[in-house]
């Protein structure tokens, strides 16, 4: 196995964005991504995309990106797993590089989820449809059971899952590309437009368009075109019971946990090495528990853990620099890929006023559905 | 749903007929033709209609398929016996429905499909 760097990254603001449609968002970040490494010519590409087919009835994305990414004959894969769709097709091109078939790769991820179709519907295919969508069960409705059953068994509070979100929407407020940089208060949280109880508007990411790419290859080419290498040093992936009725513990994320144990293994590194992180926030709830998974704090202890500030930009370990999906957004195919961008613009020390002090390693942890699957990955500038 | 699709998943909506692992007694709805513990060695059976919530949600923002429905309770069922469900909770006021409280499996149509309106049928349950 090569070792393997991320030479370049793309990404489009993240938002309602009316006048750009599936093909010219990746395409945007993909050039945009192209141009940041420097190179001429790509080997393979793998396209991070959850649903198109019921956002906007295209299917087949890996030769309509490479067409209009002027790549004829371009090898491209499509890859789907939910909401972890940019994160799994991350760790496919980093193996494509790292086993040596492949030199420069391109990773994007990209999702157009305002076309006028039903997103909750839409969503809700990451569910077990024949055994949870079925029944009227939608993704704040299965956070919410989660939510539920972390407050009856850790008194995990409403408040601590404000704080998570008016955190995010902190950092998100310097952040360009963010869908929603703006201030909310803790009030502003709890009072929002219930949702599924106990979740309500402010404890949701939103519906969001946009893409993100990086450029992948192995770290003895990396050198030819930057002087700043930042390396893949841990990777994991593991999938859970698609169902969240059919887990053993409804408030414990396992494949979050599984998938960050052997990134950890991999990179020889355990959870208190980590400078900062991109967790999945879909909703604040799942910030708390995938903390918690990961080991940045005791598992039960996510509520109070993120109340007292140590995930905040100055905190123990900063958490969702970038805004998280919450206040950046969530196109659900891009936002693994755009955890990649982030943790790149902050080993690079590019992140501006979002800058994390002494970043030197970052983990991002992708998820998909109620967590039925997850990626992680830790990067480290050398 | 397309009616094939639906028509597949009768046995299980209708009778809650699972099945359970010869080997390590777990229970499946639906049924699984391989147990997590790696015995293809499974049986039918039939999940019991009584049990308790793990925990639930009130939908307030539904897919369009039900949307007149809203609001509506979601609970995790533990069925007596073994297995869980997901189901809607009927028959009961909102403010009724708590994590630990007993509830009944009840047979219910559950929403009507597409422009051809067929009515899909399945259990829900009601607190007792």
């Amino acid at each position: 196995m090569r070792d393997v760097a991320v030479i370049g990254i793309g990404i489009t603001k993240f938002g309602e964005l009316w006048w750009q449609n599936l093909r010219e968002l990746y395409v945007e970040a993909a050039l945009k991504a192209i141009k940041d490494a420097g190179v001429d010519h790509l080997d393979s590409m793998y396209v991070g995309c959850m649903t198109s087919g019921l956002f906007c009835a295209q299917e087949h994305l890996g030769s309509l990106m490479a067409d209009y990414l002027g790549q004829k004959h371009l090898p491209a894969y499509r890859i789907e797993s939910a909401c972890a769709s940019g994160g799994l097709a991350f760790r496919l091109g980093y193996i494509e590089v790292a086993s040596g078939m492949s030199d420069i790769v391109l990773v994007g991820g990209v999702e157009k989820m305002l076309t006028g179709a039903d997103a909750t519907f839409a969503l809700a295919s990451a569910a077990d449809q024949e055994y949870e969508a079925f029944h009227g069960n939608t993704f704040p409705g299965l956070y919410a059971m989660i939510a539920k059953a972390h407050m009856t068994k850790y008194g995990t509070t409403r408040e601590q899952m404000a704080a998570v979100a008016v955190k995010s929407h902190d950092n998100g407020s310097k952040n360009p590309n963010a869908q929603f940089p703006l201030k909310i208060s803790k009030e502003m949280v709890l009072n929002a437009t219930p949702v599924a109880d106990p979740l309500g508007l402010f404890d949701c990411s939103p519906v969001s368009d946009g893409a993100a790419a990086v450029i992948l290859c192995p770290v003895e080419l990396a050198k030819k075109y930057t002087d700043t290498i930042i390396k893949v040093i841990g990777s994991g992936a593991a999938t859970s019971t698609i169902a969240l009725h059919q887990r053993d513990d409804i408030t414990f994320l396992d494949a979050v946990y599984q998938a960050g144990k052997r990134a950890y293994e991999v990179a020889g590194l355990k959870p208190e090495d980590i400078d900062f992180a991109e967790v999945h926030d879909c909703f604040t709830i799942a910030e708390i528990c995938c903390i918690e998974a990961l080991g940045f704090c005791e598992v039960g202890q996510g509520g109070p853990f993120s109340e007292a500030g140590n995930t905040a930009l100055d905190g123990k370990v900063p958490i969702n620099t970038s805004g998280g999906l919450k206040s950046k957004g969530h196109p659900v195919g891009a936002t693994g890929v755009a955890q990649i961008v982030e943790l790149v613009e902050q080993l690079r020390g590019s992140a501006g006023e979002r800058q994390v002090k002494n970043a030197k390693r970052g983990l991002a942890q992708n998820m998909g559905g109620s967590g039925g699957s997850s990626v992680v990955h830790i990067l480290e500038v050398q | 749903m397309i009616v094939p699709r639906h028509y597949k998943e009768m046995p299980q909506r209708y009778r809650l007929q699972g099945n359970r692992c010869k080997a390590c007694g777990k229970v499946f709805l639906p049924p699984r033709l391989v147990c997590p513990c790696g015995s293809e060695d499974l049986e039918d059976y039939s999940l019991s209609w009584k049990g308790k919530i793990l925990s639930y949600t009130i939908i307030r923002t539904p897919p369009t398929q039900f949307k007149y429905q809203k609001p509506y309770a979601v609970a995790i069922v533990e069925l007596e016996g073994g297995g869980t469900v997901q189901c809607q909770v009927t028959d009961t006021s909102l403010e009724e429905v708590e994590i630990g409280k007993e509830v009944e499996i009840v047979f219910r149509k559950i929403f009507s499909e597409g422009e051809a309106g067929i009515h899909c049928y399945g259990y829900k349950c009601r607190v007792v």
